[in-house]
């Protein structure tokens, strides 16, 4: 695991460490066991096709999960998450090379508490913005 | 709203009813599998004795495992119901906030309820975006985390 990160150590701007995701079908059914939806579009390509999509699509969720990683690795297991979302806008595709990706929007103390506001995002081979978002996460501080 | 509008009384009458729980035992394996699934190797969701090094009591439920987990032991069903006039639906966004970690041996209770309803004219006609808001309590009664999800109707 990565040394852990401090708040001193980020400021606006700092980019949040990016992680690498290529989904192939068989995870998008481990991911569909492991969570539960059973959607058909996510594994089952003629009845994807039926509903007008261009073929198996990654589910939004599982693109969640890994912007929480995204968060999660790079606040280490001192940081804790606060908060973060994303907005599905566009559709990702199995085996397709994807990055999700995050900077630093702004850092204050709240109380106790040493906050780091993050955009984060996973972009697609041709560098779209499919999943945009936002994390709020505690870090520790060195004082 | 305007005449047209395809909000009904029946959907502004769902607005912040909440549902009966659903009931949930967080166990260690079923965290793993996720885990596994997303490609996540933290051993703070696989090994005990490391998630209890870091504070905790045993091992930890990744972020947003809560609110995608569908296996609860008793399920509460819904918010109140109501008829959209469109029959495809998109899954928009998940918004978490955490309040708590939720850890291996925890009972967790949802309570689901529809928080807003809008509507909207895109590319494809109108639309409603639905956004439901799951809050999650622990055995202690504690709310360890709150989740939106925003729904397309079109």
């Amino acid at each position: 695991m990565a040394e852990q990160l401090y708040w001193e150590d980020v400021q606006e701007g700092t980019e949040v460490t990016a992680l690498a995701k290529n989904a192939t079908t068989q995870q998008l059914v481990r991911w569909a066991g492991a969570s539960g939806d059973f959607y058909q579009i996510h594994y089952y390509k003629d009845f994807a096709l039926g509903n007008n999509l261009p073929g198996l699509i990654v589910h939004g969720a599982l693109k969640s999960a890994w912007l929480g990683q995204l968060v999660g690795d790079w606040a280490g297991n001192e940081g804790i998450i606060k908060s973060y979302g994303c907005s599905y806008r566009g559709m990702d595709i199995p085996n397709d090379d994807l990055t999700c990706k995050g900077v630093v929007t702004k850092k204050h103390v709240d109380g106790n508490e040493h906050i780091v506001e993050c955009d984060i995002w996973l972009e697609n081979s041709k560098g779209e913005k499919t999943t945009p978002g936002t994390a709020v996460v505690v870090l520790p501080s060195k004082n | 709203m305007t005449e047209d509008s395809v909000i009904t009384d029946e959907m502004k009458a769902a607005i912040g009813v909440e549902s009966e729980p659903s009931v949930y035992e967080i166990e260690k394996e079923p965290i793993r599998r996720w885990a596994e699934s997303i490609g996540d190797s933290n051993p703070l969701y696989r090994d005990e004795e490391y998630a209890r090094s870091k504070g905790y009591r045993s091992i930890i439920a990744p972020p947003g495992f809560m609110a995608q987990y569908a296996f609860p032991v008793k399920a509460g069903g819904g918010g109140r119901s109501f008829r959209s006039p469109f029959t495809r639906m998109l899954n928009g966004g998940n918004d978490y906030e955490f309040f708590k970690p939720i850890q291996s041996g925890d009972t967790i209770s949802a309570t689901n309820k529809l928080a807003e309803i809008r509507e909207r004219t895109g590319g494809m006609g109108k639309m409603l975006i639905i956004i439901n808001e799951t809050t999650f309590k622990n055995q202690d009664g504690e709310i360890v985390a709150k989740a939106r999800s925003t729904g397309i109707s079109y």
